[in-house]
């Protein structure tokens, strides 16, 4: 293989990883521009949705009902954190909220652990993590079909969360309360019910994401841990644009692989550890508030 | 009635910033250091010491060097735990390669060690705030167990990467029963935790706090962002670091990489959090929930169900309650539980009247 | 109003009331033990059912504990019967060490084996189980050098340390290969976890590649590896003959799985280390596992008389500790199984020469593990035939046999593809155990064990 080929690959292998951590950074996207409030429990909530769409699958439930099932007990579940955890901490101090979600972290993993227990299962989607052929013969390159339909389903998604956010009159009040609470209340749109449809959609998106890398890496405990990657793309992207997770999900994943591949055999490997955070303070050291992210003006 | 400020005449300076104004303070306080020293390391069992008070106390000091930085000074960051692993394992180097070393000597310079690192890494503080900062600290974690972890000198060449820490031996004397190691760890917390409070009621803590509150407006007024937000860092990776090196030469005994995880690094933050963030006792307080309270809770769910429920059951549920827990005390005090104890303080001012 | 006065007395109260109830319970708790501990033998088992190696523990300690009541149902150790605690460490070195502590004592008994199943909690443990009189037994885990009982006398490395493992590893790909001279000038890549666990057999790799002449490929994967695209065409630029598998836990080992399916590498040309060989790493990666070798310091598989013993004896009286049976004669169930066997050897070895039908001390049960001598007629009593190799323990061997058996993974279990235990190169790994354990002895200035004073 010439080393262009090789380059191609490492690349567009690094895109496609990159899309499946945008997957996951935009669920703390969502939550942070409508409620201010940085979600810790994002990862934990992947890890749920996706044990309980298998849990129901393995209860006998055919695939699209189960999906449909699993769809309601994460707006359930996300309209039950905004009424029992959002609401009597209303106005607090942006780091208490932040402590509240770790609780909330802990309750969500021990609750997954104790309804479904703690065996690894498989998900099947149906679509094989194997390179695909066409591709594979006449470039020579490897491309995985799992990959490619991640990334079509991420696109799609994000397509139709910008639909939502632009064109439907729940996607203005969101953009309205992202924008100023009190604003907001004061036109009449019903706060609490946003933030509990935000926190919904934000779990329907954790599902996706638990779907997609459950049939990458299986459907187990590890799963909290992919929200470890995606912070390095809210930090770039700006933790208060949909468009700006995608365009720094491609960043990280890239840049992060190549490394890995190229300097890591230098140093001893391992890199990719810490590769994605040191860029992340590169980029910010440029623009503070990520590539994307509101600029925060200070009054004094 | 007895706990009362009415009375109290102060006729010099020292008197007037006294860190115990109140009579019934001072004697409060010395009886818990009696306690503390003499008392409690006779009476308390091994389980206590080694499994529960050693590192509560370790975990306070680190929570205390995360409250100057995140409390005091308002830079938010999540690399306690890297610094922490600096501190280790210069204190093993040291002890190390530097024949005849004391220990406290190792200590102090471990300390100053991690606050060289904390430095470099709190460069980009002048630059990005807020949440951002937060991740970006997270670099620092990563990297610098990425480095200890891949540069076989800082283990000396180990093959198995788990290096065993020496023993601990000040003046001839050595340390080695689980009383002994409580009241050295106890001393040198009790130390810094003075430090800390009088460094707080300084003018530098004075100057954390006007760039935590409002840093356009410090700046403007004279403080100068930069000496400032590095001395935070410095003195905060300072005690992170002296409370690695106690970690893991007073509590674990190996000392190994990848022990200073980022786990770690988020517990700690949790621990000033539910605490309470700028506050010297909240660190202790916040230590003792995040410490101890899962540790209470199994044996609890252990007493109670025994083997009459499955394990795996009753380790998910403690999860659960641990969680619950949380959100329920953030609900009821947002701002720590330190506010909860100064809430407490005032109404005893006031005793017997309400208001 | 959530913060109303009314509600923080209650919290008060309720934080007091817990408090007390905890305090009673155990005091009331150890006065109960007290009461209780004639004739009972008492384990401390510091297990972890949450977290990401769940599935791992779950399995282990499970094994252990049906193993334990299996014996309590069949008369116990001559009429000693054995009771047991649990503790959860979540895998974390500050937790083992408080279970450690916590589980020591209970009432007037002591724990006297410690099994965490963790290398970490196991180093931490290290230098306290001298002065506590406790076995710290390593089953397939923890330091390769505790092998040499003179500097590591309350230290086992059970069964096959992980020294033993990586060279019985490539013999057995030698044998694939037609012979240790077809190794020369192949490449094996060594796929590894980049922690402690992960670098563990690298000295052995590296000198096994220098005296057989293969090339030796070292890629690491970052904790949890859960991604490892980079690693895998890494993998794919150096075309090596064979991948080992160093990992741990379901993520980074099926993820290794998917990876390699993903670049169409062959997974019957890779060998995973007995962490890497389990059910419930295979399952996660479906179809793409097929063909997978793994390492067995125990196999898999119902066939074994005791395992059929336990599931009649105990399941049947529904007194199983794992939640899905189905998962009896899974590697890491009969694992904990053969765990337990030696615990209860090394009783009997003990009782027999200290008291037959009496509670064992800790120097008494160091001398029944050092005088573990498991031939096969005692195999086919115990009932484990073919579960575990013949071996014997002594003052300056604290490790097992040294050997393995190799899997293949077809796609729902695991097929024995060895019939005989594949064994390492002993001479070449007790020379390293006994220069790192020399090395370690003058570091802590330990004066050596001489074991022809002990008999």
């Amino acid at each position: 293989m010439s080393s262009l080929q090789v380059f191609a690959e490492v690349l567009i292998a690094g895109l496609l990883t990159g899309i499946m951590y945008s997957l996951v950074a935009l669920g703390f996207v969502l939550i942070y521009k409508a409620s201010s409030v940085f979600n810790f429990a994002q990862g934990a909530m992947v890890f749920f949705a996706a044990l309980t769409l298998v849990g129901i699958i393995e209860l006998g439930v055919p695939f699209w009902l189960a999906l449909l099932l699993t769809i309601g007990v994460m707006v359930l579940l996300g309209m039950g954190i905004e009424k029992f955890v959002l609401r009597p901490l209303v106005n607090q101090h942006e780091i208490t909220l932040l402590m509240a979600t770790i609780g909330l972290t802990f309750v969500i993993e021990g609750l997954a652990q104790l309804v479904w227990g703690t065996d690894v299962r498989r998900i099947d989607l149906g679509i094989k993590d194997i390179p695909i052929e066409f591709i594979a013969d006449n470039t020579g390159i490897l491309v995985s079909q799992l990959d490619l339909f991640a990334a079509v389903v991420a696109g799609a998604l994000v397509a139709t969360l910008a639909v939502l956010f632009s064109h439907t009159k729940v996607g203005r009040a969101l953009r309205a309360v992202a924008d100023d609470h009190a604003a907001a209340l004061s036109v009449g749109i019903p706060l609490q019910r946003i933030w509990g449809i935000v926190w919904g959609v934000a779990g329907l998106v954790a599902l996706v994401a638990g779907m997609l890398w459950g049939a990458r890496s299986g459907v187990q405990f590890a799963l909290v841990f992919v929200a470890l990657k995606a912070l390095p793309v809210l930090i770039i992207g700006g933790f208060t644009s949909v468009p700006g997770v995608i365009v720094a999900g491609l960043i990280v994943g890239a840049s992060e692989k190549i490394a890995e591949f190229y300097v890591g055999p230098m140093v001893g490997g391992g890199i990719e550890t810490w590769f994605p955070y040191v860029l992340a303070i590169l980029f910010l050291l440029v623009r503070p508030e990520g590539l994307y992210g509101e600029k925060i003006i200070r009054r004094v | 009635m007895f706990y009362r400020e009415a009375g109290k005449f102060r006729t010099s300076y020292a008197q007037d910033a006294q860190i115990f104004p109140l009579g019934l303070d001072k004697v409060m306080v010395g009886a818990l250091l009696v306690f503390a020293f003499l008392i409690v390391p006779n009476i308390a069992s091994q389980y206590w010491l080694i499994a529960l008070l050693i590192p509560w106390l370790i975990f306070s000091l680190v929570a205390l060097g995360q409250n100057i930085l995140t409390g005091y000074a308002g830079q938010l960051s999540l690399g306690s735990a890297g610094f922490m692993a600096v501190g280790a394992f210069a204190c093993y180097n040291f002890l190390l390669r530097v024949d005849g070393m004391p220990f406290l000597a190792a200590v102090a310079l471990s300390g100053v060690c991690a606050a060289a690192v904390g430095i470099v890494f709190g460069l980009p503080s002048l630059r990005i705030r807020g949440l951002y900062l937060a991740v970006a600290t997270l670099a620092s974690q990563f990297f610098i167990v990425w480095v200890l972890d891949k540069f076989g000198w800082f283990k000396n060449y180990d093959p198995s990467g788990v290096i065993t820490a020496q023993p601990i031996v000040i003046l001839g004397y050595l340390f080695d029963s689980a009383a002994e190691k409580y009241v050295l760890v106890a001393a040198i917390v009790g130390v810094l935790a003075l430090a800390a409070k009088n460094m707080v009621r300084s003018n530098i803590g004075r100057s954390w706090m006007a760039v935590r509150d409002m840093d356009v407006a410090a700046e403007v007024i004279g403080f100068r962002p930069m000496p400032v937000k590095l001395l935070a860092f410095a003195i905060s990776s300072f005690y992170c670091g002296v409370a690695g090196a106690l970690f893991a030469f007073a509590y674990l005994g190996t000392v190994e990489p990848s022990a200073f995880n980022i786990d770690m690094s988020f517990r700690i933050l949790f621990m000033i959090i539910i605490g309470g963030v700028a506050s010297i006792l909240g660190s202790f307080l916040g230590a003792a929930f995040i410490l101890l309270l899962p540790i209470f809770l199994s044996v609890l769910f252990h007493t109670v169900f025994g083997n009459a429920v499955d394990a795996s059951m009753l380790s998910a549920t403690e999860l659960i309650v641990f969680g619950a827990l949380i959100i329920f005390f953030l609900i009821v005090e947002p701002h720590g539980l330190a506010r909860l104890w100064q809430v407490t303080k005032e109404k005893l001012r006031l005793w017997p009247f309400p208001h | 109003m959530f913060a109303s006065r009314a509600l923080k007395r209650a919290v008060a109260a309720l934080v007091i009331g817990g408090t007390l109830a905890a305090g009673i319970g155990l005091s009331k708790e150890v006065q109960a033990q007290a009461a209780a501990a004639k004739l009972e033998q008492y384990f401390g088992i510091p297990s972890f059912r949450v977290g990401p190696f769940a599935a791992a523990g779950t399995g282990f300690f499970g094994g252990i504990i049906d193993y334990l009541t299996y014996i309590n149902m069949t008369g116990g150790v001559n009429g000693v019967q054995l009771t047991w605690q649990e503790c959860e460490t979540e895998y974390i070195p500050a937790r083992g060490i408080e279970c450690y502590q916590r589980l020591l004592k209970r009432g007037n008994q002591q724990m006297h084996i410690f099994e965490p199943l963790s290398t970490p909690i196991a180093y931490g443990v290290l230098n306290r189980v001298d002065d506590d009189r406790v076995i710290l037994t390593q089953y397939g885990y923890g330091r390769s050098d505790a092998a040499d009982g003179r500097v590591f006398p309350w230290v086992f490395a059970t069964l096959t340390s992980y020294w033993s493992g990586a060279s019985a590893m490539i013999n057995w790909i030698a044998s694939r290969e037609g012979g240790v001279a077809n190794l020369k000038g192949k490449t094996i890549t060594h796929l590894y976890l980049d922690n402690a666990y992960g670098r563990e057999p690298l000295p052995v790799f590296r000198a096994l590649a220098k005296q057989m002449g293969f090339t030796l490929q070292e890629v690491p994967v970052a904790v949890p590896g859960i991604e490892q695209t980079s690693q895998w065409l890494q993998i794919r630029q150096a075309k090596p003959d064979w991948v080992i598998l160093w990992g741990f836990g379901a993520g980074m080992n099926s993820t290794a799985i998917t990876s390699a399916a993903r670049i169409n590498f062959p997974r019957d040309r890779m060998l995973g280390i007995w962490w890497a060989a389990s059910e419930e790493d295979m399952i996660p990666a479906g179809d793409a596992a097929k063909g997978f070798f793994g390492v067995a310091n125990v196999p898999s598989g119902r066939q074994f008389r005791v395992v059929q013993e336990i599931e009649k004896t105990v399941y049947g009286a529904n007194r199983g500790n794992l939640q899905d049976p189905k998962r009896i004669g899974t590697i890491y169930w009969n694992r904990g199984v053969t765990a337990a066997i030696f615990w209860v050897e090394a009783m009997r070895n003990a009782q027999a020469r200290y008291g037959k039908g009496q509670v064992m001390n800790g120097d008494q049960l160091r001398w029944g593990f050092e005088n573990i001598n498991l031939t096969a007629v005692r195999a086919k009593e115990l009932g484990i035939e073919g579960m575990l190799p013949n071996f014997r323990l002594s003052c300056e061997h604290h490790e097992g046999a040294g050997v393995i058996k190799v899997m293949q993974w077809d796609g729902t279990r695991w097929n024995t593809v060895t019939p005989d235990w594949v064994s390492s190169d002993r001479k070449m790994i007790r020379t390293m155990v006994e220069e790192s354990a020399a090395r370690y002895a003058a570091e802590q200035k330990i004066t050596l064990r001489d074991c022809s004073k002990e008999k």
